[in-house]
C-alpha cells in the first residue's frame, strides 16, 4: 500500500487559538477524493487553509506529503474561491493558466519549452484554448472557473484543494470540474474538495460532514444519511 | 507651429531639466501606482505621500537631507499602521488614517513654526519641478532602475499577491516578505518624486496613469507601458502649458494626468458602446453574477 499523502491526528484549525473545528483525523492514499461538505461559515474552509499551510493548526498534528502544510507548494494545487476582485487584473486566460508554472519556476527561472506545452496541454484539457488571449474579466463565470482548473492542472500537483469548484455553475459546468478531478486521480494525485452540494459529495471516496464539528465521516453512503444531514443543517442553519 | 511645441525646451536649460525630472517621474510612478491600483493600496500610497511631510520638514530644520527625513518619516507610518494593526482591533484602513492626518498636520505645525519655512510648505507640497537639477535627476534615475529591476525580478510573487495573499502563500512565496518590498516600491517612487512634483501632487501621478493604463490593457507589463506613456505626455503637455500660459508646473502635469483618464474613459466607453450596439452577443458572453 502506497504511503498516505495527509495524515492528520486530533487536529484542531481555527485562527489563532480559537478553534473551529475539533477532531478531525485523516489518512488519505494517493487517488482518494475526498470532500468536506458542510454549510456557509461550517469550518470547511478553514481545514483547507489548514491543510494548505495558509493557517497553522491550533492542535493536533497534520502533514501532507510527509512534512508539515505547505512545505511543498511545487506538489500542491490550491484554487480559492473567487472572488470579483480577482477579475478586475489585466490578465488574460493563459496568464492565469501559466501561474500554475510559479510554484515550480520560483521567483527567476525562465517558462521553458517545457512549461509552454504543460500550459498548453491544461488549456486544452479545459476546454480554454480558444479564449485562451481574453482577458479574464470579459469571460463568464463559469468559463473563468475553468481557466482557474486548469491553473491547477499546469501545476501537476500530486494534492490538489479545491475550495467550492461547483460553486454557481451549471450543469455542463459541473461536468468539467468532475472531469477535471478524475484526470487528477488517474496521474494517482490526492484531491480535496470544500462543497455544500449533496450532488458533489456523493462522487468522493470519503465524505467528511463538517458543521463546527466533524459531524460524520466515511462512504457517501454512511455519512449522507437523512439523520445526518439534519445534524448537520441544524447546527449552522441553512444558507 | 514648432516654436510652440518645442521652442521652450529648446531655449531654456530648466526646461529641459523638468522635462527630464518629469519623464523619470512618470515612469517611477508607473511602476510603483500599478500596483497601488492593482491591489487598491490607494489609501496607504496617499498616507505615505503626505506622511512623509514631518519627515522633511524635521530634515529641513536640522540641515539634513530632506529625502533622509522623507524616508524616515515613511518607515514611521508603513511601521506605526503595521504596529496598530497587529496590537489592536483596528483596521489598517484606521490606522492609516490616524497616523497619516496626525503626521500631516504635525508637518504642518513643524513648518509653520519656524520662520524659514514661508515658502517652502508650497513647495513640500507641490514640488519645484523646474528647480530640478542635475544631481536630482540623478538620484532619481538610480531609484527608477531600482524599482524597475525589482518589480521585474518580483513580477509573479506581485501578481499573486494582487490576486490574493493565500495563493502567493501557496505557492511558496513568502507574502509578507513581498508585500515588504512592494511597499518599497511605492515609498522609493513618492521619495524619488516629491521634490519635482511634491508630496500633495505625486499621488496624482502614482493613480492616474496606471488608472488610465488598466481601462485599455490586458497584461501587466503593457499596464506598465501605458501608464508610463500616458504619465510622459502629461508632464509635456503640463510643462508646455505651464510655460506659456505661467501655470504652476506640478499641478499643471497632474491635472493633464488627470485629463488623459478623463478621455481615455470616455473614448473607451463610447466604444464598448459601439461594439456592443453591432454586435450584441460578443459584448459579455453570458455571464454569470453569483453572490458567493
Amino acid at each position: 500500500m502506497p504511503t498516505d499523502m495527509i495524515v492528520a491526528t486530533d487536529l484542531s484549525v481555527g485562527y489563532g487559538s480559537h478553534a473551529v473545528v475539533d477532531h478531525v483525523n485523516l489518512r488519505l492514499a494517493p487517488g482518494t477524493l475526498v470532500a468536506l461538505m458542510g454549510s456557509n461559515g461550517s469550518g470547511k474552509s478553514t481545514i483547507l487553509k489548514t491543510l494548505v499551510g495558509l493557517l497553522q493548526p491550533v492542535s493536533g498534528s497534520v502533514s501532507v506529503l510527509g512534512d508539515v502544510p505547505g512545505s511543498h507548494p511545487a506538489r500542491v494545487a490550491y484554487v480559492p474561491q473567487h472572488s470579483a476582485t480577482s477579475e478586475t487584473l489585466p490578465l488574460r486566460a493563459r496568464d492565469v493558466v501559466a501561474m500554475g508554472r510559479y510554484a515550480r519556476l520560483g521567483l527567476l527561472a525562465r517558462f521553458s519549452r517545457h512549461d509552454r506545452d504543460v500550459v498548453d496541454e491544461a488549456m486544452h484539457t479545459m476546454g480554454v484554448s480558444s479564449f485562451a488571449d481574453k482577458p479574464l474579466q470579459s469571460l463568464s463565470g463559469g468559463q473563468c472557473q475553468r481557466v482557474h482548473l486548469a491553473q491547477a492542472i499546469a501545476h501537476e500537483a500530486d494534492v490538489w484543494f479545491l475550495d467550492e469548484p461547483t460553486a454557481g455553475l451549471d450543469a455542463e459546468g459541473r461536468d468539467t470540474v468532475t472531469a477535471c478531478v478524475s484526470a487528477a486521480r488517474e496521474r494517482g494525485a490526492c484531491v480535496v474538495v470544500s462543497t455544500h452540494d449533496i450532488d458533489d459529495a456523493r462522487e468522493a471516496d470519503i465524505v467528511l460532514l463538517v458543521a463546527k464539528e466533524v459531524i460524520a465521516q466515511g462512504s457517501p453512503r454512511e455519512v449522507l444519511t437523512d439523520a445526518n444531514l439534519r445534524r448537520m443543517y441544524g447546527f449552522t442553519g441553512q444558507h | 507651429m514648432t516654436d510652440y511645441f518645442l521652442a521652450p525646451f529648446l531655449d531654456n536649460e530648466f526646461m529641459r531639466l523638468a522635462l527630464l525630472a518629469g519623464f523619470v517621474t512618470a515612469v517611477i510612478c508607473a511602476i510603483a501606482g500599478t500596483f497601488i491600483v492593482l491591489r487598491g493600496l490607494a489609501f496607504i500610497g496617499d498616507a505615505l505621500a503626505h506622511g512623509v511631510l514631518p519627515g522633511i520638514a524635521a530634515a529641513t530644520l536640522l540641515g539634513v537631507s530632506t529625502i533622509v527625513g522623507a524616508a524616515v518619516g515613511a518607515a514611521v507610518l508603513v511601521g506605526g499602521v503595521g504596529l496598530i494593526t497587529r496590537r489592536t482591533r483596528l483596521s489598517s484602513d484606521t490606522a492609516i488614517g490616524l497616523l497619516f492626518v496626525g503626521m500631516l498636520a504635525l508637518g504642518v505645525i513643524m513648518t509653520s513654526r519656524s520662520e524659514s519655512f514661508a515658502g517652502d510648505l508650497t513647495q513640500i507640497l507641490f514640488g519645484e519641478l523646474l528647480g530640478a537639477d542635475s544631481s536630482q535627476l540623478a538620484w532619481m534615475i538610480g531609484s527608477t532602475m531600482a524599482v524597475g529591476v525589482v518589480t521585474y525580478v518580483c513580477r509573479r510573487p506581485f501578481m499573486l499577491l494582487c490576486i490574493s495573499r493565500d495563493l502567493a502563500r501557496a505557492n511558496g512565496f513568502n507574502a509578507s516578505l513581498y508585500e515588504a518590498l512592494m511597499m518599497s516600491v511605492i515609498g522609493v517612487a513618492i521619495l524619488a518624486s516629491f521634490q519635482s512634483v511634491g508630496t500633495l501632487l505625486v499621488f496624482g501621478l502614482l493613480i492616474a496613469p496606471p488608472s488610465t493604463a488598466a481601462l485599455v490593457t490586458r497584461r501587466l507589463h503593457t499596464m506598465i507601458i501605458v501608464a508610463s506613456i500616458s504619465g510622459v505626455v502629461a508632464t509635456y503637455s503640463g510643462l508646455l502649458a505651464s510655460y506659456h500660459y505661467d501655470l504652476a508646473a506640478g499641478a499643471s502635469v497632474v491635472v493633464s494626468a488627470s485629463a488623459i483618464f478623463v478621455v481615455v474613459f470616455a473614448a473607451s466607453t463610447l466604444r464598448r458602446r459601439q461594439l456592443s450596439g453591432s454586435h450584441p452577443a460578443v459584448a459579455h458572453g453570458g455571464g454569470h453574477h453569483h453572490a458567493h
